[in-house]
């Protein structure tokens, strides 16, 4: 089985802790990945914004990427969704089909809810859209994070409801976005819970803005990173990745 | 459409106001939030609800598809009932045209039924440039109309006002239209119910020409079809002598049977109940029964058009149940209207700029109105893909290249040209990281995002570097 991870454009620049959790969650499962160093972005900014054809040349250059690989991984429900949904208007209806979500691929292609993982803290789970309405991602995320030892998760209040990112939205909208974002907070810190977590680093981003300027005691994460952690290399919020 | 709209600011700006007006965020959320989890539950009780959610978009499409024949069917099915039909082009076009009807009468009042063509149109405006008063019956639409304000929702008009401002409103304004509030009018529901009540009946009884639009029109039988709570539509529908409905020609359905479909899933999806209280339907004429005199006329304004559009055209299907709206994130903090049309939410995001074009301000800012979060899609019991058409929408618009996307569209493109070469966003990437101690808090251009959020940090080193070092 040939295993690429999509740790996508946003991961790969910002959020690269994301990428090196899933790769060692994967590793620890026992697959082992590759990472096709072509990839670059799904096109999906382009393509929500409007602009087609700069998006379908990323399309293009995405499925050359990954070309050959049974499976390709990405830690990302929004890039998922637009090579899973999009694509096929493309043709690339191979690399749809062949694309998983990472928490998708745990419970449905490795079959796995217990993945070994420690993390002993308080958490809700926000579902972010694309999880919720295109993958229907379901409960796959909350009974991977149930299985975690140590983690008490807490229901989020109203998670079905956007947390107002939606890539270029969230600046050329910004007013209602960061009202959106705002409720979205006080309801997970209406939970009491220590982490914010989430299968998209896209959402986090914009409600770790919020979070910091507003200065509240929530600590935003990302999904791989909770199942990533084990008891002897748990997860160090201050570590440098190594 | 109306011109009432015309100037208005584009939707981020009117939107950002809105925000800001605490009261109108709380009556929002509250209405919205309140009848959200009511339709749930209501739709929830039909076990066929998702075969009954196909067969309205089947039988929507099919419409739509052949709806040349079928308004020519329709045409003579009213005609051989006793009605006459008229064809309007254009919002003009169907002013004139009920103008003219009332004149013909002599009569300088009507009596209207909530309508989403009429207003579309601007057809009080209009009426009242000839000298014709027409005075709105559904609760809410006179509570807009008291406040000389907007509608700002499809099915309840004054979403945006509580209790206590409609008191006001009835206590100063009333007298002005016809029978003033009762004194000492108080903010209890019974109480504000009782004073409309006293001040229509007036005018249900003194009128003699009634104006409406209609939620269906049968084709096979000439029969128009109006679904309400209140009973006013009702009243109007049959005490005057001259019924004048105006009608988007999309309204149309085949046949008698087809109504099935809609009778189940329009009043659970925006009132959340399981049948709505009054459903009128009337064909024609009928001697010593209802109006003796039936005018219909079809509306296209801009449909035809959206017709043409093979993706856009789903929004025809739309039976206006507002249910879109009252699930939308971005309504429920934005308000009605932001939308700078009489189709606010969801619906009007991909409905307006097609009937109106993209040329203004406003209508190019609509499609881009939304997350994206598919909430709309999810609830829609014609299965209007919104997010999809919003998509499509702005293709259009950024293909056009309008001021604002002049400078977006070269930094896309540039940035489509970094992504399609790894190597050069390895070292842009690189580069970020080592320079990450002399980023500014606040970047240029990074004004949208920052006045409410920090900006991420850069990491010391990128995922892609990261996997060089460690696993290859
Ligand atoms: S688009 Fe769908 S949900 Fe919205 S008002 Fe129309 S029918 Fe109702």
């Amino acid at each position: 089985m040939r295993v690429a991870l999509f740790v996508t454009c946003l991961n790969d620049a910002l959020f690269p802790a994301t990428g090196v959790a899933t790769v060692k969650l994967l590793e620890r499962l026992g697959v082992s990945v590759d990472f096709p160093a072509a990839q670059t972005c799904c096109g999906q900014p382009h393509f929500n914004t409007g602009y087609r054809g700069a998006a379908e040349k990323l399309v293009q250059h995405t499925a050359r990427a990954f070309a050959g690989y049974d499976h390709v991984v990405t830690p990302s429900g929004s890039c998922a969704a637009m090579v899973r949904e999009q694509y096929p208007r493309w043709g690339e209806t191979s690399l749809a089909s062949r694309t998983h979500e990472l928490t998708e691929f745990l419970v449905d292609v490795l079959k796995v809810t217990d993945v070994g993982a420690y993390f002993p803290y308080t958490v809700t789970y926000h579902p972010s859209c694309h999880g919720l309405r295109t993958l229907r991602l379901g409960s796959r995320p909350h009974r991977l994070l149930q299985a975690v030892k140590g983690l008490e998760l807490r229901e989020l209040p109203g998670a079905e409801e956007c947390c107002g990112f939606g890539g270029t939205f969230a600046v050329k909208n910004a007013a209602v976005s960061t009202a959106m974002g705002q409720d979205k907070i006080r309801s997970a810190l209406a939970t009491r819970a220590e982490v914010l977590c989430a299968a998209d680093n896209s959402c986090l981003m914009h409600l770790d803005g919020l979070i910091r300027r507003q200065d509240e005691p929530l600590r935003p994460l990302h999904i791989a990173e909770i199942l990533g952690s084990t008891e002897e290399d748990p997860y160090r919020p201050e570590e440098p990745i190594s | 459409m109306s011109a009432a709209f015309l100037g208005m600011p584009p939707f981020p700006r009117a939107a950002e106001e809105a925000v800001h007006n605490t009261t109108l965020r709380a009556n929002l959320r509250h209405a919205t939030h309140t009848i959200r989890a009511k339709r749930a539950k209501a739709v929830a009780e039909l076990s066929d609800w998702e075969q009954l959610r196909e067969a309205g978009r089947q039988i929507k499409d099919h419409t739509l598809r052949h709806l040349d024949r079928y308004l020519i069917q329709l045409e003579a099915a009213v005609t051989e009932a006793g009605g006459t039909v008229h064809w309007a082009a254009d919002a003009t076009e169907a002013n004139r045209i009920v103008a003219d009807l009332v004149k013909a009468t002599g009569e300088t009042e009507v009596v209207k039924v909530k309508s989403m063509a009429t207003q579309e149109i601007g057809l009080n405006e209009a009426l009242a440039a000839e000298g014709i008063t027409a005075y709105e019956t559904d609760l809410a639409e006179l509570i807009v109309q008291l406040g000389d304000d907007r509608p700002s929702h499809i099915l309840v008009p004054a979403i945006h006002r509580n209790r206590a401002e409609i008191r006001s409103l009835f206590a100063d304004e009333m007298g002005k239209w016809g029978r003033a509030a009762p004194h000492g009018l108080t903010d209890s529901p019974a109480d504000l119910a009782e004073a409309a009540r006293l001040h229509l009946r007036e005018k249900f009884l003194r009128a003699r020409v009634g104006i409406s639009g209609a939620n269906f029109m049968v084709a096979e039988t000439g029969t128009l079809v109006v679904v309400e709570s209140e009973g006013n539509g009702r009243m109007c529908l049959t005490l005057p002598r001259t019924l004048i409905s105006v009608v988007g020609i999309e309204k149309t359905v085949p046949t008698w049977r087809d109504l099935e479909v809609f009778l189940q899933t329009l009043p659970r999806s925006s009132t959340a109940e399981r049948m709505n209280p009054y459903t009128s339907l009337w064909t024609g004429t009928t001697d010593d029964d209802g109006p003796r005199d039936f005018h219909l006329i079809l509306l296209d304004n801009g449909r035809t058009d959206v017709l043409a559009d093979e993706v856009g055209r789903q929004a025809l299907r739309c039976i206006r149940c507002s249910a879109c709206l009252n699930v939308c994130p971005v309504y429920e903090r934005a308000g009605g209207h932001a939308y700078g049309s009489v189709y606010p939410g969801p619906i009007g995001a991909i409905l307006t700029p097609q009937l109106r074009g993209t040329g203004s301000a406003i209508d190019a800012s609509l499609p881009y109105a939304s997350t994206l979060c598919g909430a709309c899609y999810e609830v829609c019991p014609v299965a209007i893909d919104i997010p999809d058409v919003l998509l499509h929408l702005r293709g259009r618009i950024a293909e056009q290249g309008g001021p604002g996307h002049r400078v977006e569209r070269a930094a896309l493109a540039a940035s489509g040209w970094v992504l399609r070469h790894p190597t050069v966003l390895a070292a842009t990437e690189k580069l970020a990281a080592a320079t990450r101690g002399m980023h500014p808090r606040r970047p240029p251009g990074s004004g949208a995002w920052t006045t409410s959020r920090e900006l991420p940090d850069v990491p010391t080193q990128s995922f892609r570097d990261w996997w060089q070092e460690n696993r290859r």
